[in-house]
């Protein structure tokens, strides 16, 4: 298979835009179609300030560097959960990258600030039924904002790629959850009491896509995966995805830019409109929450600390 | 001889002649969820595999929440 743009041979095909590009025009092709996308979706201005959340992996990683070769100012922001040698070796990873492109890299040590590993506190809490991913995800989503308001950052950006927003909006359609669905998209507005804008600047790449741009630049990513992702209802969710886009390629894409459409054109903005203005503040930690009075992160982490105590 | 795959710890044979795509398909891995290397080079699922040689495949999806 030949490059289209040069003829050369083709490092990667992408049989979603019947397009195969040599390792030099997929590294041009990579940044072009970010810009084109933080345009599209009006994710951020040039010079605005970004906080890009780095987990070490291919996407986090491979986003960044997009971002600075586009002149873009960025942050990182690693946060440690505490998973044994997952979290070392990754952040390890993100800690080289920061060094070597002279990037500015913050931790945050959820151990160090909480009192506990997120395993740890997993164990101590209903929360997930013994798996840390829902307190995992909860504590992560708390500190990124926390860390991008304190930080006067403009918006927050993360790594997500077309696979992550397909398998989610996948397992939203399923069991119609129309909260989430509202709120799903490449870009979720600020909220004037303490949400900072996000944005996915990698929502329309494949998984494929982001992972070849890494590997192509020489990136060093952490290859495993996060010990307790095994049976993952999202990795079930790609896998189906993608026995879909084997037989009609282009279907994972479609699916996602539909959604898009539609939303455009009115679907869930109801459901949207009722869940901001029930949006109040958390006595606790003053961030939005729906909850009455302290937000999902204190009460977790509240609970965690005393069951320390009392143990 | 024949054609030796890879992917993280595990090792698929096939015999030479067929495209990556193909061979894949065969063992019963996806296209979709890795990238096909020869000698650290990426190379597309049409190539067509040789007597002898080793194909490291890349995992790429990642798991886990969100």
């Amino acid at each position: 298979m030949r490059c289209r743009k040069c003829g050369e041979k083709a490092a990667i095909n992408m049989r979603q835009h019947k397009l195969a590009l040599c390792g030099t025009h997929f590294l041009e092709w990579i940044p072009e179609q970010t810009q084109r996308f933080i345009e599209k979706y009006k994710m951020f201005e040039e010079d605005s300030r970004i906080l890009l959340a780095v987990s070490g992996g291919k996407d986090s990683l491979a986003l960044w560097d997009v971002l600075h070769r586009l002149g873009y100012q960025t942050t990182g922001l690693y946060i440690d959960l505490g998973i044994s040698d997952y979290s070392i070796q990754s952040q390890r990873m993100a800690e080289k990258f920061a060094t070597e492109n002279d990037l500015k890299l913050t931790l945050v040590d959820v151990a160090e600030s909480e009192g506990a590993t997120i395993p740890e506190a997993s164990k101590l809490t209903e929360r997930g039924k013994g798996k840390p991913c829902s307190v995992c995800g909860l504590t992560k989503r708390h500190i990124m904002n926390r860390v991008a308001r304190e930080g006067g950052y403009d918006v927050l950006v993360t790594g997500h790629n077309l696979d992550d927003e397909a398998a989610v909006l996948f397992g939203n359609t399923i069991n119609w959850a129309v909260g989430y669905l509202a709120r799903q998209g490449p870009v979720l507005e600020e909220k004037a009491d303490g949400l900072v804008r996000k944005a996915k600047p990698f929502c329309r790449f494949y998984e494929r896509e982001t992972a070849a741009y890494a590997l192509l630049r020489g990136i060093n990513y952490i290859y495993d995966e996060c010990p307790y992702a095994e049976g993952a209802t999202s990795i079930y969710y790609k896998e189906l995805l993608n026995q879909m886009e084997e037989v009609r390629p282009g279907m994972k894409l479609s699916f996602y830019l539909s959604f898009l459409r539609a939303k455009k054109f009115g679907l869930f903005v109801q459901e949207s409109t009722i869940a901001q203005s029930k949006l109040v503040n958390c006595s606790t930690c003053g961030q939005p929450t729906t909850a009455p009075d302290q937000c999902a992160y204190c009460r977790t982490w509240d609970k965690v600390r005393s069951r320390q105590a009392a143990a | 001889m024949a054609v030796r795959l890879t992917l993280r710890d595990k090792e698929y044979t096939v015999n030479p002649g067929m495209t990556v795509r193909h061979a894949l398909k065969t063992v019963g891995i996806q296209p979709e969820s890795v990238i096909p290397t020869r000698d650290g080079e990426l190379i597309t699922d049409d190539e067509v595999l040789k007597d002898g040689e080793h194909i490291r495949l890349i995992a790429v999806i990642s798991g886990g929440g969100f």
